[in-house]
């Protein structure tokens, strides 16, 4: 990937309120977040020649260009399957800006889903493959499907709802040191834990990400007009998606191991192109739709062995001061999940040494997207 | 709410590629798509076969015997008609000649039977099951005899 390392930085990040509810549209707080990163940067909207979103996403490319008058587009993007997509908007905004298609990116993620519909209640529209395959059974919502792979996870490694706990509370913890975070100073014990409601066993609430409203955008420019930008760069050391073969979506049952998803693919990818090994990550920022998806994350990535992503959470392995500090904002399961997007604006922030959670002298982050679907990746430095 | 007013389960909204199976389920039948030049069965159903690349394919019938190799068990919040039986279980199974076809399932008492008719304790991963066709053309499972 000759020509793509280090040769662009994240120069702004922007973010609006996270909340169960905002008054606002969706359309309205993608233009917020857009323009709170142009001015985070001290870019003018009118230089603006990229934009990058992922599916899923109701505003599109013409409706934020002319609400915030943003220059002709040379170059936009939008990136599939949902939160597997979040990395690879920064991925294909570092992409054109290097290869000189544009010169000043923004991604973007607005989402309603804490007042919004959600898509799988909609029967009215039967999607077909795969859900012909899995809904007339009861398997209707992504924590089921996720939870059929954790439940053979824990059976297969001897993983433990213990492990899962750490997962959750080292996001909570996180979450309540920012302020901005939806579970700001509402700390978790394990007992609440324990003995919270179940939503599809062996995942109970906490299992859970949150519905959120809520939008944030963040802007890639040049490593060269990086210097001229108001805030220190946060240069895209490396980038990756990862859609293995044979690969199924979330019900990745019909792969030969159903336990490797795409993370192992982008990982490879990732690593490849890097000058950094996972030992040399000093923060990560890893897709937290669920618990489960952190343990098969941390395999994917290389941070521990296959069926070791238990076992690995343990001793405060997750905390800050730990092993692999993650989700130093809260995460998806305890500041807002905006489909990841708040992963990686919690990433730049950790490069700038700037989060609430600081991991001290953190000059490396990963930032993973939504494992168990066609997935992105970004190694950051500073 | 009373049987009648109580809304139905979710029918397969089948695709040109996965309508056979559910031709073959209507009749009592559990069938698999294979390749007809290199034999390998293949799920979900789809034009090509990716280990030859042939287009040309049939429906194997299959013993209907399996084991289980993951399930869960959906609380709500959930659609109204799977919540009128929840807690019910979700069971995945392993086919016993193509244990890479794994099939979304329930664990039922008998053809026929509700979601929750087998309590949640009594199923277990590795558990040997065989399929079941009830009123409504949809392969269920049941706890093999032994």
């Amino acid at each position: 990937m000759a020509g793509f390392k280090d040769a662009t930085a994240v120069v702004g990040i922007g973010q609006t309120d996270f909340a169960k509810r905002l008054p606002e549209s969706e359309k309205a707080l993608a233009c917020r977040a857009v323009l709170a990163a142009l001015d985070d940067a001290g870019i003018a909207p009118g230089e603006v020649d990229a934009l990058a979103s992922y599916t899923m996403e109701e505003t599109d490319e013409v409706e934020v260009a002319k609400a915030l008058g943003l220059g002709d587009l040379t170059f936009f993007s939008k990136v599939g399957y949902g939160g597997g997509g979040s990395c690879a908007t920064v991925a294909h905004l570092a992409a054109a800006v290097a290869t000189g298609q544009a010169t000043v990116g923004v991604a973007w993620r607005s989402r309603k889903r804490g007042s919004g519909p959600r898509p799988w209640k909609n029967t009215a529209v039967q999607l077909p493959t795969p859900a012909q395959w899995t809904r007339p059974f009861g398997l209707l919502r992504p924590v089921d499907e996720i939870g059929m792979l954790a439940r053979r996870y824990m059976h297969q490694y001897g993983a433990s709802r213990d492990h899962l706990f750490n997962v959750a509370l080292a996001c909570r913890n996180r979450a309540n040191q920012n302020p901005a975070a939806i579970m700001y100073e509402r700390p978790l014990t394990r007992d609440m834990y324990m003995s919270s409601r179940w939503i599809s066993e062996p995942l109970c609430l906490f299992d859970n990400c949150l519905e959120t409203d809520g939008a944030l955008a963040c802007v890639v420019v040049s490593r060269e007009r990086a210097r001229d930008c108001r805030q220190r760069p946060v240069y895209v050391h490396a980038a990756a998606q990862g859609l293995p073969a044979q690969h199924h979506g979330m019900v990745n049952y019909w792969n030969d191991d159903p336990l490797t998803g795409p993370a192992w693919t982008a990982a490879r990818h990732l690593w490849k192109h890097a000058d950094l090994a996972p030992d040399d990550v000093d923060v990560a920022q890893i897709y937290d739709a669920f618990t489960p998806l952190i343990l098969l994350s941390l395999e994917g990535y290389g941070f521990c062995g296959r069926g070791e992503g238990g076992a690995f959470t343990e001793g405060g392995a997750l905390e800050t001061g730990g092993r692999l500090p993650v989700n130093t904002g809260g995460g998806g399961l305890s500041e807002a999940y905006v489909h990841g997007f708040n992963l990686i604006n919690e990433g730049v922030k950790q490069l700038r040494g700037t989060s609430t959670a600081q991991v001290p002298g953190a000059s490396t982050c990963l930032v993973t997207a939504g494992e168990g679907v066609p997935t992105s990746a970004l190694l950051l430095r500073n | 709410m009373s049987p009648e007013t109580l809304p139905a389960l979710l029918s397969p909204v089948p695709d040109e590629d996965g309508a056979p199976f559910w031709e073959y389920a209507a009749r009592g039948e559990l069938r698999v798509q294979a390749c007809s030049d290199c034999g390998e069965p293949r799920f979900p159903p789809r034009p090509c076969c990716p280990h030859c690349r042939s287009f040309a394919g049939q429906w194997r019938r299959m013993s209907g015997k399996g084991r289980i190799w993951s399930y869960v068990v959906p609380h709500p919040p959930l659609l109204p008609a799977y919540a009128a039986h929840a807690p019910y279980n979700v069971i995945l199974v392993e086919l016993a000649e193509a244990p890479r076809i794994r099939l979304v399932g329930n664990l039922v008492a008998g053809p026929g039977a509700p979601l929750d008719s087998v309590p949640p304790e009594r199923v277990r991963i590795g558990a040997r099951v065989e399929a079941v066709f009830g009123g409504d053309g949809l392969p269920r499972w049941v706890l093999e005899r032994s």
